[in-house]
């Protein structure tokens, strides 16, 4: 079976300036794919180029199996939810609702049924005659949503929906979206430069950086095992302690300690070493500590309480890093100033280039 | 705290503006106001008052040469302010929503008639058409007249510049997402201008015609340079009566052209104002 929408070698260039560069990327049939990035990155004229808004400069696109690069956008089997909403004004809810369905001569009575399931679907057909600036944000973003689905597209395009919504309705809107998703089975591509957002929604994650894809896998890929500096330090809380590959499985830290650590890369080359906060233990100096983990001996300099954790800063000859404790009963506190010990599973780390 | 309720006695500063607005006010509505009731006035003679009367309001209807005039005048706006309209809009459509070579010069060329003086343009466009006639008696033996053809002409070529700087103030506003999202969801380009561009503009486009429409009616310089024999539009007959002595007949008329003209501006204005609310947050918002 053919990709959902499949690009290979796309770039796009406004002038001298490229936005894309050299995108190959597949995505599968009913998942919920995101592009995850900073701003400037790309995501926006990647998502364009499928709808058809842009024309990439080069490169092939095809949406399950048919060339699309150069179709335009009414000749695409997708739709797209506006980050703006761009609901049509002059319409109502439910005119806004159809108005695909009537581009495509949908029979009146099958379009007033549709319409009506569309608006079931959002909550909002007690509404349907309302005019689109009588509603709330959530509510303009439900019939953008119900707008496009309406037309049960193979792919459903959305640039940062809920980036106009506040934090509440945003959380809400969140899982509503990933519920209707699951129901409807149809391909979403979402634009997002929340990371919490996309790791949280996501059944993969591609991550863009500077027009160019980084990396794509699940959310637990792209947050465990990320395959460079920008992905790791990207996503979540990282510590990123620069190092020379000692081996394949050992490297040497700035400040001189060897530590185990699965490279891949020749020897002699710089690397970092990339350490969530979370996957290091604090012992102190004198504690017991087993012998397969790694250790950098340091003095604390700062802890934040965070309620359910601590925050620590351990000043080392390696760097400082940062460590998160979960606030458990029993857990011993460090205080600033004390000698400690931040340890961690070899597992628990990743290289990534310098 | 104590509650205001008289009002704040006003300083002299405050009074002397105000006395000046009532003055400057005084000033601009008097003329009017002595058109107006001279109109009505049943004598002969311009500057001396007998009594009211409709007398001179009948003769207008009655008279000829006006009614030809007027006649002229309404054929010359309905075809120039339509034909400018459409241009004008395409124009601003242009502008406004495609990148072309030379869209630069184009966009600085097009508000040229608003700036340069009307008797320049007025020469221009005379000479133009009599060198353009000469030309084409030439070529192939064909020389038009001046008359409602080149008046027509002539006000559509000022009034697309009018027509387009006033769509495009609303183009300006509208969200170009909306006609992305119409076209996402199957919309043919015609299509989406029908159905959402248009609507949506169309307060611009009433707006601008109506400018067109009053700036016809009203025009007095370029017309009489390309207005041909026995083609004049009113305002250019009333001038050539005046020249003549200001008779009590031309006061009607005037009247009548100044009510014309109040109508279709306060109208326009009602366009353009009654659309604003229209147009939606998201529009203003973004960008
Ligand atoms: N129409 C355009 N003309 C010129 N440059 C453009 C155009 N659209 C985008 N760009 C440039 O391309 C780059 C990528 O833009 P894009 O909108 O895709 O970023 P993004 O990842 O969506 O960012 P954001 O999170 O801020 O929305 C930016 O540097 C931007 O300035
Ligand atoms: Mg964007």
């Amino acid at each position: 079976m053919a990709a959902a929408v499949a690009l290979q070698g796309v770039s796009k260039a406004f002038g001298d300036v490229y936005a894309v560069r050299e995108l190959d990327l597949a995505i599968r049939d009913g998942e919920f794919f995101s592009l995850l990035g900073p701003s400037g990155c790309g995501k926006t004229t990647t998502l364009r180029m499928i709808a058809g808004f842009e024309f990439p400069t080069e490169g092939s696109l095809q949406i399950h199996g048919v060339e699309m690069a150069l179709q335009p956008p009414n000749e695409r089997p997708v739709n797209t939810v506006f980050q703006s909403y761009a609901l049509f004004p002059h319409m109502t809810v439910e005119e806004n609702v159809g108005f695909g369905l009537r581009m495509k001569k949908v029979g009146g009575t099958e379009i007033a049924e549709r319409v009506k399931r569309a608006l079931d679907m959002v909550r909002l057909s007690h509404r349907a005659t309302a005019a689109p600036k009588q509603l709330s944000g959530g509510q303009q973003q439900r019939v953008a949503l119900a707008r496009a689905l309406v037309n049960e597209p193979e792919v459903l395009l959305l640039d940062e929906p809920l980036g106009a919504l506040d934090l509440k309705l945003r959380q809400a809107m969140q899982t509503e979206l990933k519920d209707l998703q699951a129901r409807v089975g149809i391909t979403f591509v979402y634009v997002t430069h929340d990371q919490g957002e996309a790791l949280t929604m996501s059944d993969r994650i591609g991550v863009m950086h500077e027009g160019r894809l980084l990396q794509v896998g699940t959310p637990q890929e792209i947050y465990e095992r990320p395959t460079s500096r920008f992905v790791a330090g990207f996503i979540g809380e990282i510590n990123l302690l620069p190092a020379t590959v000692i081996d394949h499985d050992s490297v040497r830290l700035a400040g001189g300690r060897l530590v185990a650590a699965a490279t891949g890369v020749a020897p002699g080359s710089e690397v970092t070493v990339a350490l969530r906060p979370e996957r290091l233990e604090l012992y102190g100096v004198n504690e017991v500590i087993p012998t397969n983990l790694n250790t950098v001996r340091g003095r604390v300099t700062r802890r934040v309480y965070f309620g359910d954790v601590f925050f620590y800063d351990i000043d080392t000859t390696d760097g400082v890093i940062e460590v998160k404790e979960e606030n458990r009963p029993g857990v011993d506190l460090h205080e600033i100033g004390e000698e400690a010990v931040v340890a961690w599973d070899p597992a628990a780390s990743t290289v990534v280039e310098r | 705290m104590s509650v205001v309720t008289g009002l704040r006695p006003k300083s002299p500063a405050e009074r002397l503006l105000a006395t000046n607005s009532w003055l400057v006010f005084a000033f601009f509505y008097a003329p009017i106001v002595v058109l107006v009731v001279f109109s009505f006035n049943a004598n002969e003679n311009v500057g001396i008052w007998t009594e009211p009367s409709l007398r001179w309001y009948r003769e207008v209807f009655r008279d000829e040469a006006v009614m030809g005039a007027l006649r002229n005048s309404l054929i010359v706006a309905a075809i120039s302010t339509t034909v400018a309209t459409i241009l004008g809009t395409m124009a601003a459509l242009a502008l406004e929503r495609f990148r072309f070579r030379g869209q630069r010069v184009y966009d600085g060329l097009l508000y040229l008639p608003i700036i340069i003086p009307e008797v320049t343009m007025a020469v221009m466009l005379l000479l133009f058409f009599a060198q353009g006639f000469q030309w084409l008696d030439g070529a192939i033996g064909w020389s038009p007249t001046f008359g409602i053809g080149t008046i027509s002409l002539s006000h559509i070529a000022f009034n697309i510049s009018f027509v387009t700087v006033v769509v495009r103030a609303r183009l300006g506003q509208l969200d170009p997402r909306l006609e992305e999202a119409a076209a996402d969801l199957y919309a043919t380009r015609w299509q989406a201008f029908r159905g959402i561009t248009l609507p949506l503009i169309l307060p611009g486009v009433a707006g601008g015609a109506l400018l067109a429409l009053t700036l016809s009616l009203d025009d007095v310089v370029i017309t009489n340079f390309v207005a041909g024999p026995g083609s004049t539009t009113l305002p250019v007959y009333v001038f050539g009566l005046v020249r003549r002595g200001v008779t009590p007949l031309i006061n009607a008329v005037s009247v009548i052209m100044l009510a014309a003209s109040m109508v279709l501006v306060a109208v326009s204005f009602g366009f353009q104002r009654g659309s604003r609310g229209r147009v939606p947050e998201s529009m203003a918002e973004d960008g």
